[in-house]
């Protein structure tokens, strides 16, 4: 055995131990992404749950606006009066903390732990559950509210929203309300396509007339080439003092 | 390179084994806990909301990552 030959051997053994190193660590990220982080999740809504509990059994802030027959929102997005309106609402939910509670009788055991809704689209935000793009309409407003969800890592909150069909009842749960939206439909867009999250889908001039809710989430599933879009209307606004409302009793 | 680590450790066989397996749950944990969550951000899928940008300008708070 020549010297030469011990070299490449070793050199050889070297790469090959290094590359399946290399394999092994991006297998193991593939399970810290769909495993891992669902724990994540897990925890960080366990914690949103008790804090909505808690939150929810205290009395009713008086500067806190009223949830139902929340007045007609002027105009569109742009002018600056129109600007201040959100900003003085978003008081009451401060970014990363939970406000709502997504219901969907049509995914079945998925409500089994609904996830909590929590203000904000930041990665961080997004690691504790569904986000409400901050600056969007509140649940039952006028306008568009718009959330965004995982569908395959932290918990995939979203994960099978391509089951959703036209007719489906999204439920959203707050403080004191449940507003029931009706799914219209679903459609597949680009990441840059931000008219989806507007008042009025696809116009900025447009004046809202409509109570709307947007769901988003990447697409196809493993992927982020392009986005799903689910959109919804608001069918039924019923005080929680009165109890289940019907999507959820039927279901 | 993981030969030398067998060689090295210490303990005959028992201690080898025992060596070798807190090693490899010690590497396991830093990619989980360190690694991974500092690499995340650079892979796409994680990205679940559309662009928002000049089209959301008005609105009260910026809005999220791309």
């Amino acid at each position: 055995m020549s010297r030469t030959g011990d070299l490449v051997r070793t050199g050889l053994r070297g790469l090959g131990q290094t590359l399946i190193t290399v394999g092994m660590v991006l297998l193991l990220f593939c399970v810290y992404e769909l495993k891992v982080t669902n724990l994540v999740t897990d925890r960080e809504q366990g914690r949103l749950a008790d804090d909505l509990a808690s939150t929810w059994a205290e009395p009713v802030d008086p500067d806190a606006p009223e949830p139902a027959g929340e007045p007609v929102q002027p105009g569109g997005p742009a002018g600056p009066a129109e600007a201040a309106a959100p900003a003085v609402r978003k008081v009451s939910v401060a970014q990363g903390s939970g406000f709502a509670v997504l219901r969907i009788p049509r995914l079945g055991k998925w409500n089994d732990r609904p996830p909590v809704v929590v203000e904000g689209v930041g990665v961080e935000d997004l690691k504790k559950g569904p986000g409400h793009i901050p600056g969007t309409a509140l649940p039952g407003e006028l306008g568009n509210v718009v959330l965004s969800g995982h569908r395959t890592t932290y918990g995939a909150p979203f994960h099978r929203f391509d089951e959703l069909r036209p007719g489906d009842a999204v439920v959203l749960e707050t403080r004191d309300m449940w507003f029931t939206y009706e799914v219209s439909g679903s459609t597949i867009v680009a990441p840059t396509a931000s008219e989806v999250t507007l008042p009025v889908p696809g116009d900025p001039t447009a004046t809202p007339t409509k109570r709307l809710l947007t769901l988003t989430t990447c697409n196809p599933k493993y992927s982020a080439r392009t986005r799903l879009i689910v959109l919804a209307e608001l069918t039924a606004s019923d005080p929680k003092s009165a109890g289940l409302p019907a999507a959820l009793r039927a279901a | 390179m993981y030969s030398w680590i067998w060689r090295t450790l210490p303990g005959g066989l028992p201690g080898k084994l025992l060596g070798s397996l807190v090693l490899l749950t010690a590497v396991v944990l830093l990619l989980f806990f360190y690694v991974f969550p500092a690499v995340e951000p650079l892979v796409p899928f994680n990205d679940v909301t559309v662009d928002t940008g000049e089209s959301l300008a008005g609105l009260a708070a910026p809005v999220g990552p791309p």
